[in-house]
């Protein structure tokens, strides 16, 4: 990776461009390549425009527009060229580390490889052309994709049907808490407004529940990372309207009292959400839906291999039980169908997995997890030594060069030495419940070379800390830059070129 | 690796599971393909789907895409990472949504953008959510019923939970009260009509509520910018530069405002600042607003965003650059008015805009039976005439649509 100073703003050069549209007001009946030829574009440099059809077109467009309707102030985008373009987004793109660069441990992400194939069915001609309002009889073969898909979801979870419209796995909890809603809603239950949701869960769950309209009460978890069952028992009752349960939770670990949980919070009149964050480590061995949970969403963008994208596009479809089906079509959570290229990408990669091979993603990720967890104990602190399911968490080093609670090597100092050694880090101080959080989460597409290879270079990285944490503390030392400073970013926000 | 774990079997790494919950059975699901019988079947469904020319809009816009950027947008670079919690080794995807960001901004005239939303119909809701955190006790929102109604069905979704009182009405001015938080706009309404909205800001902010403008980015290269109506707020879909329709998504939402407004936006922001050496880098900044750090407490659920569609947008407006877009509202205005022109003709259709002032989108007072017109064009390749719920007929032209496309459409509706 180099490092490349360029905004695009500053590659602009006045005249400049990097379009090539079609004239289609230029000639009666004119054919494509005719107007092509008339536009006299050049691919790859500036570009010229000027024609008759172009002026007529704007005066017709210009005089249209009352004057006190139009743009007052210059419109400044940047003018480049088709090249200046290429080269500057690939420039960009060299800065950056993806599941194709390399490793990428990172806890409750599920960092997978996404198959090529995947990309290549979303973009597929006969399907990017479909327009969202278009009659359903000329979309049949869209509908089709997504009722095979959520006939897969169906049998992968346990659940009846899915809604597709969630964008996001945030998204896809909004929409599965409003159907809690609906759900109590119906029934004249309308003094259902707490929702439970573990100490251990993701940001996002109290998140979504606010923006539900719901009051959050947090229930603890013991010391060995689960509920608290006893915790739990007094805050049940006539006002709440469920629990949001990861299961496995954030450290990784099964819930394993889900079954008495499930009839503490049925007995009291709620209902179960389940976060399907981390629903790759069940695949081929346990179905939500079998454990007394009534909601759930998934993320495509995690267990079903499709790519982050940098942050998305994801999908987060909700699945419900049977008690729910008859509110599954009611919140309209965004404005047509859904991410359709996501779950496209998740079709594929389910059909190329098969029955034969979906059940074996849970196990080998569960395999990878324990694996790594065994293997940097001795230099790591292992706050729950039990077996993991997809991932695991860390509280730092055992021996971190430090002296008196006064840590040499910190969680961050290990993670920014990871990327020296060409390896994502793992996500950091999360969850809340240690303070040297490191959440490692590997996946079932990793070689144990690749294993082996991260477990070799945690260990140096505790030796250097032992020995020499200035390394640490400097690193990283060989990316495209040095630890940025984020406290000037936020006290004096520059925010746009 | 079992030996290291210590355990005799990958089955026993569940055994903390109860054996009532451990699925024993198989999953009813097709046997494996191969990459070619993937290709073969997915094409198979694909030929179930009719390819039509597309002469609707509502939301969805059929603008031409240019090669460079599934070619840029496909790099793993970008495609395979994730949200750029390691700024060092995410460079790329921090720097391409600085540009985002500050796109948006030049396009709306506004101070800050966030990195993006899911789409437009959300950016919508959260932006009237984002009234009501800004304006104290105050819990009502108004919205146009100009709006598409897309949009306006996710509003009303978001507001109903949370006990936001919503009223959607033509005439929003007449709601202003003391109670209202915030009042959302079309800049182009669900007609196609370019809407006035001369004096709005003055008298939203004289009743102490947020104004908040529904736009189209691809537009915003010719009509007045959201700040140059005086609105706090910008939302909008950035589908119409240069993303495929795609069935509906993914698309991209925007977000921007007023710089007083900073810390109530949702979503990430990033900022720009300077590395220990000194050099200039992108970091994600402002986030004491976000659910990872706020929980409950946070301006949004929001984490996941479109960050790839927003990369996906940068690229086309770079390639576009301000006579591009410009260019792109000409063409499609003078198809459209053509078509309108043409349709005219027919004596099939009334007026029903009492004036001309659109874009790209317009409607028209059908005088013959719809669901036939709709099948006419159905048979002769176009999706056109969608009916809307006042019984009018919309369409919509763009640049990527030739004169002989229209007259084809035309004739069809001539010989109807």
């Amino acid at each position: 990776m180099k490092y490349y100073d360029k905004l695009i703003f500053e590659l602009s050069h006045p005249g400049r461009s990097g379009f090539s549209l079609p004239n289609c007001f230029e000639g009666a009946g004119a054919d494509t390549q005719q107007t092509r030829a008339t536009l006299g574009t050049v691919r790859g440099g500036t570009v010229s425009c000027a024609n008759g059809g172009a002026e007529r077109s704007e005066a017709v467009c210009g005089c249209l527009i009352p004057q006190h309707l139009k743009r007052e102030s210059v419109l400044d985008l940047p003018e480049v060229s088709e090249v200046d373009v290429v080269r500057h987004y690939t420039n960009l793109s060299q800065m950056n580390f993806g599941v194709d660069t390399g490793f990428y441990p990172l806890g409750s992400c599920t960092m997978k490889y996404n198959p090529k194939i995947n990309e290549e069915m979303a973009a597929h001609p006969l399907f990017t052309g479909l327009h969202p309002l278009q009659p359903a009889e000329t979309v049949k073969g869209a509908q089709e994709v997504i009722d095979d898909l959520d006939h897969a979801l169906a049998a992968i979870t346990g659940f009846k049907h899915f809604t597709f419209l969630p964008c996001a796995g945030a998204h896809g909890e909004l929409t599965g808490l409003m159907l809690i809603r609906e759900y109590h809603m119906a029934r004249g239950d309308s003094a259902r407004t707490k929702v439970i949701v573990p100490d251990s869960a993701h940001g996002t769950n109290p998140a979504s529940a606010a923006v539900c309209g719901l009051e959050i009460v947090v229930v603890k978890s013991r010391p060995d990372g689960l509920i608290d069952v006893e915790d739990l028992k007094p805050l049940l009752g006539p006002d709440v309207a469920g629990i949001m349960m990861t299961n496995p939770n954030t450290l990784g670990l099964f819930e394993k009292d889900i079954k008495e949980i499930a009839k503490l919070v049925h007995g009291c009149g709620g209902l179960l959400y389940y976060d399907g964050a981390n629903m790759n480590a069940l695949l081929g061995a346990v179905r939500p839906g079998d454990m007394g949970f009534d909601v759930l969403h998934l993320n495509l963008h995690k267990t079903f291999s499709t790519p982050h994208g940098g942050g998305g596009p994801g999908s987060g479809p909700v699945g419900v039980a049977e008690s729910l089906l008859p509110y599954l079509g009611i919140p309209k959570v965004s404005g047509f169908h859904g991410n359709f290229g996501v779950m496209m990408r998740a079709y594929a990669y389910i059909l190329m997995l098969g029955r034969e091979n979906v059940k074996n993603a849970g196990p080998y990720a569960v395999l990878a997890a324990n694996y790594i967890k065994e293997s940097l104990k001795d230099a790591y602190k292992l706050p729950i030594p039990t077996v993991c399911k997809h991932e695991f968490v860390y509280d730092g080093l055992i021996n971190d060069g430090g002296h008196d609670d006064v840590p040499g090597a910190t969680t961050l100092d290990i993670a920014k030495r990871l990327l020296d050694y060409g390896f994502h880090a793992p996500t950091i101080y999360f969850p809340l419940l240690f303070h040297q959080a490191l959440m490692v989460e590997p996946t079932e597409t990793e070689s144990k070379e690749t294993l082996d290879a991260f477990i070799d270079v945690m260990h140096k990285i505790a030796e250097e800390a032992a020995k020499d944490p200035e390394i640490l503390h400097g690193a990283p030392h060989d990316t495209p830059i040095s630890r940025p400073d984020e406290t000037t970013a936020a006290r004096n926000p520059i925010v746009k070129a | 690796m079992l030996e290291r774990i210590g355990v005799g079997s990958v089955a026993d790494l569940y055994s903390d599971v109860p054996d009532e919950f451990r699925y024993k059975g198989e999953y009813d699901l097709p046997s494996a393909m191969s990459e070619q019988e993937v290709r073969d079947h997915i094409e198979a469904l694909g030929r179930k789907n009719v390819q039509l020319k597309v002469f609707v809009g509502q939301g969805a816009y059929d603008h031409y895409v240019p090669s460079v950027i599934p070619y840029i947008t496909s790099r793993s670079e970008f495609l395979t990472s994730y949200t750029p919690y390691q700024s060092e080794i995410s460079q790329g995807t921090l720097r391409y949504i600085f540009e985002w960001q500050s796109m948006v901004c030049r396009l709306t005239g506004m101070d800050v953008s966030n990195a993006c939303m899911y789409d437009g119909p959300t950016a919508a809701a959260e932006a009237l959510r984002m009234c009501v955190a800004s304006t104290r006790k105050r819990n009502k929102v108004v919205m146009s019923t100009r709006l598409l109604p897309h949009v306006q069905q996710v509003v009303r979704t978001y507001m109903k939970y949370p006990g936001i009182e919503l009223v959607a009405v033509d005439d929003v001015l007449a709601e202003l009260g003391p109670d209202v938080a915030g009042v959302l706009v079309p800049s182009v309404g669900k007609h196609g009509g370019i809407q006035d909205l001369t004096g709005f800001a003055d008298k939203i902010h004289e009743a102490g509520a947020l104004m908040a403008v529904y736009c189209d980015l691809s537009t915003l290269a010719v009509l007045r910018t959201p700040a140059e109506w005086g609105a706090d707020i910008a939302v909008g879909d950035g589908q119409s530069l240069g993303l495929p329709l795609n069935y509906g998504g993914p698309y991209v939402g925007f977000m921007a405002c007023l710089k007083d407004h900073m810390r109530k936006l949702p979503g990430r922001i990033v900022g720009q600042t300077v590395d220990k050496d000194g050099k200039r880098c992108f970091v994600l900044t402002l986030q004491a607003r976000e659910q990872h750090i706020r929980r409950e407490k946070a301006t949004s659920n929001i984490c996941s965003n479109e960050s790839l569609m927003a990369l996906w947008c940068t690229v086309y407006l770079s390639l576009m650059g301000p006579e591009g877009l410009r260019k792109v509202n000409e063409l499609s205005s003078a198809g459209a008015h053509y078509l309108h022109d043409r349709l005219m003709a027919t004596g099939k259709f009334e007026d029903f805009m009492a004036t001309r002032t659109y874009l790209n989108e317009f409607c028209l007072k059908p005088l013959c039976d719809v669901a036939k017109l709709q099948k006419a064009l159905l048979d002769g390749g176009y999706f056109a005439a969608l009916q809307l719920e006042d019984g009018t007929v919309t369409f919509c032209v763009t640049e990527k649509h030739g004169k002989a496309e229209i007259d084809g459409l035309v004739k069809i509706v001539e010989e109807l």
